[in-house]
């Protein structure tokens, strides 16, 4: 009871068309929640496994070993001096991150169509859990990424930018946005448009293609093509990503500032479509 | 809670509020198909994905009205009922009460925070101990960690679960599943609960201890609590107020015995021909005929009488050749239970869309004097000896059981209707004195 006096008080007022209505505050008092889930998920995922948690490095090291292969040792795409074991892992650890984070929100509104319909909670409580649950992954993946990099720095292969060493959770914090705001966008419109599903799936893979991701910038000639590149914003926090980590990479002004403007506002309007659709999607599914 | 008071009379506000639902689809739940019917429309073609059934039936009347224009005030500390025939509006209400939905017109205020069970259970992970699943549960029901940690304790003790606490749910039975949930809800902080029909579920030992702990709740914590059941009995033990509701609006609002009353007679008043439309019948796998129609003798009253068995016409229409058709009528008291029925020992047959009007009897041997209300069924057997459903008809008509002049009213000893029975067994003989 004493607690009582001190506590908020809680006042509902439950509306139509209050559209534009972004409760934040209500976020944040759910944030227990949004932490269970990211706990819950990484469970779930490893529970009945025989490796279990040894998949999150397994992944990975396998992929990088086949783009080294494929990319690298096939195909032989430059790396533009930088080692390729260092090239490919810090790529393909920035990319999946940000394309499992994208695949795993568009598909919110679906996976937990069960609970949504019978009980309230902030919504957005669930894809943002998505996001810190890949952002962790991505950490857990950079700490193995470590050992790799300190051993091409010790043998003076790579000489990063130590002064930039800040910007590299920055470039994190803008790429989570930018694919929380795509993500929950698909989700808001395959309530209505189930088949966008299978567009998403294979549009983050093409996506890939056009993201320096298996190659660098620097080596794109065709002028074209060069800009076509540049207006994916996931371009430049690639490039970014790697020049504070390596020392090399193909950097633009109006091209960071064109990703971060572009996460911002995806993620604002996002978030705004979201929560127009949470209201009704019970309706329509 | 008397921060609450302080602060507004009510816990919750409704007014003017509807909720609309449009009938058939939204969109064609596919881009291609969407792209499809703009093409047609635009060449002047008929529109390849309109539902067959949508052409006849649902022009200009493709919207439908969930509730119609509800005003509601609960105060704080209320136990409040809500009662209602299928499709009266219920669900919807707790719905927008529990924010799954938004209303379509109208407001809802709310001073406190909402804990709704719609179901038990809800975001329970079969992968997660029943310890991990109370964090998530009650996170998902509006508490924090803190607050879960404080109540943990009194949470796994009221579920009876003990050292099973910390195993994977989805190796609990049912009941442990149901009382670990309800344990979660019932110790929330919240200042309103909503529930429907959740005590509905566990062992009979369980249902007792939950209503008291919910009178509990209402009581010693004054939290308000509103209850969705087609449990009379729950109801009057449970709730000093009841709302009935029938075709989206508010036709009650009152003491709960009174609301009883009048949801009892209303869910389908008396009368000399009922017909039965497609949304009266129960779902069948085996669905082979329809039960169309009942037709009562004009001299027939409502009331029957031990000695003189009342003899009426069921319509029956077949959707397939069946030889043997048997059929039953259950008897439902107040309190939604079946109490008894009546097996038709002879078969009929009945030929593919063919109507029959099947003449039955039936006397109120055995029942006590109340009202009640009568499924209908159609079944037969297969050759193995299985019952199929061919068709059911739930609260078909209702009747009253009286006595008759010369009946048992001469005896000195009176049945009364409200003893909480509804079979009357051979009388008590007394042999010595």
């Amino acid at each position: 009871m004493e607690k009582k006096t001190t506590q908020a008080l809680y006042h509902t007022v439950i509306e139509p068309k209050k559209l534009l209505h972004l409760n934040i505050g209500e976020i944040w008092r759910y944030r227990d929640l949004t932490w269970l889930f990211v706990k819950k998920d990484f469970t779930l995922i490893y529970k009945q496994t025989i490796l279990g948690p040894l998949w999150l490095f397994l992944n990975p090291l396998l992929t990088t070993l086949i783009y080294t292969v494929v990319f690298g040792g096939i195909a032989n795409i430059s790396t533009n001096g930088v080692p390729k074991v260092l090239f490919y892992m810090a790529g393909n650890a920035l990319w999946s991150f940000f394309s499992d984070a994208i695949s795993k929100t568009a598909t919110t509104f679906r996976d937990n169509a069960q609970v949504f319909g019978k009980i309230y909670f902030p919504r957005l409580t669930r894809p943002i859990s998505i996001v810190i649950f890949m952002g962790i992954n991505l950490a857990l993946q950079l700490a193995m990424f470590l050992p790799f990099w300190l051993f091409y720095l010790i043998r003076g292969d790579v000489h990063p930018h130590w002064g930039l060493i800040w910007l590299l959770p920055v470039i994190i914090v803008f790429m989570a946005a930018m694919a929380l705001g795509c993500g929950i966008i698909v989700s808001s419109v395959t309530t209505k448009y189930r088949d966008l599903t299978i567009a998403v799936t294979f549009g983050v893979k093409l996506w890939m293609y056009a993201t320096p991701v298996v190659y660098p910038m620097a080596t794109i000639e065709n002028e074209l093509l060069r800009k076509v590149i540049l207006i994916n914003p996931v371009t430049q926090p690639m490039e970014l990503f790697r020049y504070v980590l390596f020392g090399e990479g193909d950097l633009s002004a109006v091209g960071l500032l064109w990703s971060a403007v572009f996460a911002v506002v995806i993620a604002i309007v996002g978030m705004m479509y979201f929560n127009k659709v949470e209201k009704t999607f019970m309706d329509t599914i | 809670m008397q921060y609450y008071m302080d602060y507004a009379p009510f816990a919750i506000k409704m007014t003017g509020v509807t909720k609309e639902y449009r009938l058939g689809q939204f969109g064609k739940g596919t881009l291609t198909k969407d792209i499809q019917s703009w093409w047609a429309k635009k060449r002047g073609k008929d529109d390849p994905n309109v539902k067959l059934e949508n052409v006849g039936r649902m022009i200009g009347k493709d919207r439908f009205m969930a509730l119609n224009g509800i005003d509601l005030e609960i105060k704080h500390g209320e136990t409040v009922g809500l009662i209602g025939a299928n499709g009266a509006g219920k669900s919807t209400l707790l719905k927008l009460l529990s924010r799954v939905t938004g209303p379509t017109d109208g407001s809802i205020e709310i001073y406190g925070r909402i804990a709704s069970m719609l179901e038990v259970g809800t975001g329970f992970q079969g992968d997660l101990t029943g310890r991990e699943n109370i964090y998530l549960n009650g996170t998902i029901l509006g508490m924090t960690k803190s607050e879960i940690d404080k109540k943990m304790d009194a949470i796994i003790e009221f579920s009876e679960i003990g050292r099973h606490i910390d195993t994977p749910v989805k190796r609990y039975s049912s009941g442990m599943y149901v009382k670990l949930a309800f344990s979660v809800a019932a110790n929330l902080d919240a200042e309103i609960m909503i529930m429907d029909e959740v005590l509905a579920v566990g062992d009979m030992a369980f249902q007792k201890k939950c209503i008291e702990k919910m009178r509990g709740i209402g009581e010693e914590h004054g939290k308000t609590i509103l209850y969705v059941s087609h449990n009379m009995d729950t109801i009057k033990r449970l709730c000093d107020r009841c709302i009935v509701l029938n075709q989206g609006q508010v036709i009650f609002d009152g003491s709960a015995n009174e609301a009883i009353n009048l949801y009892m007679g209303k869910s389908r008043s008396f009368s000399h021909h009922y017909e039965y439309p497609e949304s009266s019948h129960k779902r069948s796998r085996f669905r082979k005929v329809v039960i169309e129609s009942a037709d009562f003798p004009q001299e027939y009253s409502g009331q029957v009488f031990e000695n003189e068995p009342i003899g009426f016409q069921i319509g029956v229409r077949g959707l397939a050749d069946i030889a043997e058709m048997y059929l039953r009528i259950e008897v439902v008291n107040s309190l939604s239970t079946v109490v008894g029925m009546m097996v038709s020992e002879q078969s009929v047959q009945i030929q593919k869309n063919e109507t029959i009007g099947v003449s039955v009897k039936m006397d109120s041997a055995h029942l006590a004097p109340g009202n009640y209300r009568a499924n209908i069924i159609a079944e037969a057997f297969t050759e193995s000896g299985e019952k199929m459903v061919l068709d059911t008809v739930d609260g078909a008509f209702t009747f009253e059981v009286a006595y008759n002049s010369e009946g048992i009213t001469e005896q000195h000893a009176h049945w009364f209707a409200d003893w909480n029975s509804n079979v009357r067994l051979n009388p008590l003989q007394i042999s010595e004195i």
